[in-house]
């Protein structure tokens, strides 16, 4: 087995397996950073075993085995220096990394393991940004300086930020288990929160590094998909992953070749992904049989009108209002009512979009939201009342501060 | 683990309570150190006087300065204690919800901190 051969392999079973492995080590020695080191070492020394006498036949078992010695190895060299000194009281942290009886759980690499990683990463007692860089860390296996490009974040700053979640973990005791039933829906959301942060950090913006960005959304799908694994019933997960898998589906058709914005509208349908939308639709379906109605489903079900629409002039603006209006009652937040107000505008005409944005204007909260002056030009726009439209473009751009939505702004006003 | 639980809430809501609303806070209290006393995790709880009792002292310049007043002047006050022993911060994060806080509808705040364990000297 040459070097190369074997490298590919272990880097194919650290984006396999590493979650399960990190999250079954850390049941094991109650320490994130004692897991991380032990499973670092095991790959390294995978890459030059598996070199030499070829790669076992369970290569996840192989990584596991050996990160699980090295942990014991680590706690009986820690044991027996801290003896030495005669400052130790009691021994617990390494008697649980020392308990035999867990390797073959561990080998097992049960789900729950990963679940209980997910849940301590996403505590509510740690703020949402180190939620975000812990569980992309851990469990989505990115290094810090991927992070930190991706966030655009000094990597110094990325780092410290995850020492003092593990710390606060540590000090605070932050159980690493799975929450009692009382507290699921509210932990998973949570969770969810997350994973969609993580989504759309990769999504939306459009500057930093797109490799790592793509990185981003596969990880967010990914860990919904391990959500939904474990919480098949659970409605707002599969909304979530649909959301998401509908979304990602226009990844190539929403940005042209020089980094531009490409409307909804003017995107090539062609180059939306059939097996994502696929999914997606299957998912809002069945999340929407359930008749637990939540954020997450109703934005699918809103991005899935879109995915079935052929051309523009076959979407289904009324049902989108009425899901838009459905999203209003659960967050009465006047961004939703602007995009109802946009919905409303396609289907019953732009004179009455405007009425509803300009009522929207009025109550004050968006007038000096870019996207308001922004919808209400496209809705004059398509009403023919040209120095209008070019006055609420030229107002969306006074207030538009994004480089990317600036341009297109500039386009729009341009084309007038 | 030991926590401490450091409840803060705005004297002045204190001050103007009535009796039954006094008596209801006091019952909540009761019914906390009831149960942790019950399962033998409490080690201690205690209202404190009003900040208008404090005194703070300070070194400046190698001198004590004996002030009076908190530490700090706050929107809402540390108004009393509970030290109890938990499994982890999800446990003490339950009691903390048991534990009343704010007076009246008021705004208050339970602040868990884990104690720092240090070995024998």
């Amino acid at each position: 087995m040459n070097a190369a051969s074997a490298r590919a392999v272990v880097e194919a079973t650290f984006r396999r397996e590493h979650g399960r492995i990190i999250a079954a080590l850390i049941r094991l020695c109650g320490s994130f950073d004692r897991a991380e080191e032990a499973m670092q070492d095991a790959f390294a020394s995978a890459l030059a075993h598996w070199t030499e006498q070829g790669i076992p036949d369970n290569p996840g078992a192989w990584i596991t085995a050996a990160s699980h010695r090295k942990l014991i190895d680590v706690a009986r060299r820690e044991r027996t220096r801290r003896e030495k000194s005669e400052l130790l009281r009691d021994d617990d942290d390494e008697s649980a990394a020392e308990g035999g009886a867990s390797f073959d759980e561990a080998a097992a690499g049960l789900p729950d393991d990963r679940l209980r990683l997910i849940f301590t990463c996403c505590h509510p007692a740690l703020n949402r940004e180190a939620q975000v860089a812990l569980t992309l860390r851990t469990l989505g296996g990115l290094t810090t300086d991927e992070i930190a490009r991706a966030f655009l974040l000094p990597e110094p700053t990325l780092a410290q930020r995850l020492v003092r979640a593990k710390r606060k973990i540590q000090q605070a005791r932050i159980p690493y288990e799975v929450p009692p039933e009382h507290a699921l829906p509210e932990r998973r959301a949570s969770v969810q929160a997350v994973i969609y942060l993580i989504f759309n950090e990769g999504y939306l913006a459009t500057s930093g590094d797109s490799l790592v960005r793509r990185e981003l959304c596969a990880e967010a799908i990914r860990l919904a998909r391990l959500l939904r694994e474990l919480y098949p019933q659970d409605a707002q997960t599969a909304g979530l992953l649909a959301l998401m898998l509908l979304h990602d589906s226009r990844r190539h058709a929403r940005v042209d070749g020089s980094g531009a914005l490409i409307t909804l509208e003017e995107q090539d349908r062609g180059t939306w992904d059939r097996e994502e939308i696929n999914e997606g639709l299957a998912l809002v379906e069945l999340a929407l049989s359930w008749h637990a109605p939540g954020p997450y489903q109703i934005q699918a079900a809103i991005a899935a009108l879109h995915a079935q629409a052929a051309t523009p002039a076959e979407t289904d603006w009324p049902q989108i209002a009425a899901l838009y209006a459905e999203l209003a009652k659960l967050n009465p937040s006047p961004v939703i009512l602007l995009n109802r107000a946009v919905a409303i505008g396609m289907s019953e005409g732009p004179e009455r979009g405007l009425m509803l944005m300009d009522s929207l204007g009025v109550s004050g909260a968006l007038s000096e939201y870019y996207l308001l002056h922004a919808a209400r030009a496209d809705m004059l726009r398509r009403s023919n009342r040209r120095e209008a439209a070019a006055e609420a473009y030229r107002r969306a751009l006074a207030l538009a501060t994004n480089e990317t939505e600036r341009r297109f702004l500039q386009r729009r006003l341009g084309e007038l | 683990m030991r926590y401490i639980f450091l409840i803060y809430s705005r004297e002045q809501d204190r001050a103007s309570m009535s009796a039954e609303e006094g008596q209801a806070i006091r019952t909540q209290h009761w019914a906390v150190q009831d149960e942790s006393g019950r399962k033998g995790v409490l080690h201690a709880a205690q209202p404190l006087q009003p900040t208008n009792t404090a005194t703070s002292v300070r070194m400046q310049d190698g001198k004590p300065l004996i002030v009076d007043g908190p530490f700090a002047e706050t929107k809402e006050q540390l108004a009393g204690y509970y030290l109890i022993d938990c499994r982890d911060l999800d446990e003490a994060i339950e009691w903390a919800k048991k534990i009343p806080s704010g007076c009246r509808g008021g705004p208050g705040c339970i602040e868990i901190r884990p104690l720092m364990e240090l070995p024998p000297r």
